[in-house]
């Protein structure tokens, strides 16, 4: 008999969680806090082990090593039991083809038992399939299946949501109605952990993230942290480009200050900006624009999975604000966020 | 999407389906699936095909041939019994490999395996239900054939007595009964058999190896039967297991061969399901 959870465990927590094919070494002693209430971003590129990840955390497949609890639950140990209040799909989700949508449904909520059967009317208009519930599975489209694997998720009450890539193959409206779900369900209350590709979707969703790269996981934390840690960047336009960045290069607190795109860019604490500004004015360069920039989720993302890469192209390296902020990696953010070094991924800019 | 609210409940146990609200579901999956209308149209056409022949060249001297054979135009109740001596040895071992050797293998190819593995039952009641759906088929396909042979054989040639291996005659309705019981007696191999396509669609994860794979297994085994000087091990073999019923057509009847084909067959049909369990337990889900 299994012991009981206590109630404060988290929704996912992973430890060491390594997963080893023969000679591929899939997932590298991952780590994962998912917290109630996150909205949690789970990014990496294709093969980073992601998917991997995720079906060792639902019990899918099992670790080499480490191990995974979902509300303190070990689903490799005590099976189906671990599963409550837990729901979501890996990669797409699946479907007996030759039944309809409703039937499907009918099956999982009789293998879900706890009164699923009187939820599938409902989540069938959550996802907005009720007209099409009576059709064969297998007559459906990319981004009905998607739905409907988000209803067949929603018939088990969740309180920890893991989906994998649900906006992959949906069309752009399809995208933003699964995005407005998701942010629906999480401010219902319910856990969400999910990996996706589409970078500005998780920078508006998730609260915190973890990104990782080659089945190591190499930011976890805060997405706020993350982006602080990216580095406050400015962009400037002077009536003198050259004697401006002549001056801010003498300016103590102005850091990474070059030439971008369109004049000039650097990175600086407000004070240093204000001190910046005082300067130039006194040296009649005038100012035509400042702006202060943040490091887009995406920025972030490539400087943390192809960081370390020599032929990696400039703007990924300087991130589309063309802003060169610093990374510092193995640091701890204010909420525990933590860049952990990838091989060769470390202290850009 | 509309706008709903799904809050989060609290923690509470959920009370978790029975492995027979499982098989249920198995067994609606199977009904609403044209492959296992293929099988069972084998086991209705066979018979059918049989009969007709049979009624197209009657020919009513049939000396030195199964005693049955030579009285299929003088009782119905002689059909079901030769279809099933016919049927036993590969027709019907196929029909139940149609499906259990998809069973497993279907759903890991298309992904619906993880579906239900993330759900509130554990792989054992899954696996627990596939294998009864599979057997609970190949039920089904034997006392269809036998009821059609049965239904066909009667209405062609009457409800009549009919003449057992040990030449005692018996009334029409105690040959119906017979003709009942041996089909039952049957099902001893014949479920051995679905135990291996069990095995094998779990293992192989390819409906067409573990169908094609189930039947190797049988033709092999028969053929085995036919090296000389391997009579020794015949009684052990499964080919000889399909023939159990025979001793219910004999008086007195001879249990023997069935409470040995009994045995026999647990040896076989236990390991193999042991280890589709063990392996379906252990398995890692990452198709589709």
């Amino acid at each position: 008999m299994s012991e009981e959870a206590p109630p404060e465990a988290p929704p996912v927590r992973a430890r060491g969680l390594v997963k080893r094919y023969k000679e591929v070494l899939a997932v590298d002693h991952i780590d994962l806090n998912v917290r109630a209430g996150d909205v949690y971003g789970f990014l990496g590129p294709n093969g980073a082990g992601k998917t991997t990840t995720l079906r060792m955390a639902l019990g899918l497949i099992v670790p080499t090593e480490g191990r995974v609890e979902l509300f303190g639950r070990d689903p490799l140990r005590e099976g189906a039991r671990a599963l409550e209040g837990v729901a979501g799909f890996v990669e797409a989700p699946r479907f007996y083809t030759y039944l309809s949508g409703r039937k499907n449904l009918e099956l999982l909520a009789a293998l879900d038992g706890d009164g699923a059967h009187e939820r599938i009317d409902e989540v069938l208009e959550v996802v907005e399939l009720s007209p099409r519930a009576g059709h064969r599975v297998g007559g459906y489209s990319h981004g009905m299946r998607q739905r409907l694997g988000i209803a067949a998720a929603l018939l088990r009450r969740p309180r920890l949501l893991i989906l994998d890539e649900p906006a992959t193959g949906l069309d752009p409206a399809g995208m933003r109605d699964m995005r407005l779900l998701i942010r629906r369900l999480a401010d219902d209350g319910i856990t969400v952990l999910l990996s996706s590709h589409q970078l500005p979707e998780v920078q508006e969703l998730c609260d915190r993230v973890a990104i990782v790269d080659s089945g190591r996981v190499v930011y976890e934390g805060a997405l706020a942290d993350l982006r602080r840690q990216g580095g406050a960047g400015y962009r400037l336009r002077t009536t003198d480009d050259a004697r401006a960045l002549e001056i801010a290069r003498g300016l103590d607190g102005v850091e990474h200050a070059g030439r971008g795109e369109h004049g000039l860019v650097f990175q600086a604490e407000e004070q240093a900006v204000g001190a910046l500004s005082l300067e130039l004015g006194r040296a009649g360069v005038g100012i035509l624009a400042l702006t202060p920039e943040l490091a887009t989720l995406e920025d972030l993302f490539f400087r943390l999975t192809e960081g370390g890469d020599a032929q990696a192209p400039a703007a990924t390296i300087s991130g589309s604000s063309g802003v060169v902020p610093t990374l510092d990696g193995g640091r701890t953010g204010e909420h525990g966020s933590t860049a952990v070094p990838a091989p060769g991924a470390v202290e850009i800019g | 999407m509309a706008a709903a609210s799904h809050a989060a409940p609290a923690r509470v146990h959920v009370r978790r389906p029975s492995t027979l609200i499982v098989l249920r579901w198995e067994l609606r999956k199977l009904i609403s699936q044209k492959r296992t209308y293929l099988g069972f149209g084998l086991a209705i056409l066979l018979p059918l095909i049989f009969v007709i022949v049979q009624n197209l060249h009657q020919r009513h001297d049939r000396g030195g041939e199964n005693i049955f054979a030579s009285q299929i135009t003088q009782s119905g109740l002689a059909t079901p019994v030769l279809m099933l001596l016919f049927l036993s040895v590969f027709m019907l071992p196929l029909i139940a490999s149609l499906v259990a050797g998809d069973i497993v293998a279907n759903e890991d190819g298309n992904g619906t395996l993880k579906t239900i593995f993330t759900r509130s039952v554990d792989r054992g009641q899954v696996f627990a239900a596939k294998a009864l759906a599979a057997m609970a088929y190949a039920i089904v396909a034997v006392f269809l054939s036998a009821a059609v042979a049965t239904i066909a054989g009667v209405a062609s040639w009457g409800f009549k007595s009919v003449t057992t291996y040990s030449g005692t005659v018996v009334s029409a309705p105690k040959g119906l009964l017979l003709v009942f019981a041996a089909n039952a007696c049957y099902l001893i191999p014949l479920l051995t058999v679905t135990s291996i396509g069990v095995l094998l669609s779990t293992v192989t994860r390819n409906s067409a190896a573990a169908v094609v794979g189930t039947v190797g297994i049988v033709i092999v085994l028969l053929i085995v039967a036919q090296i000389p000087g391997l009579e020794g091990i015949h009684p052990y073999l499964l080919d000889e297991q399909f023939e159990n019923w025979h001793g219910l057509l004999r008086t007195p009847t001879d249990w023997a061969p069935i409470a040995h084909s009994a045995w026999v067959c647990a040896l076989y049909a236990g390991p193999a399901l042991f280890a589709a369990y063990l392996v379906l337990l252990r398995r890692d889900v990452a198709g589709g």
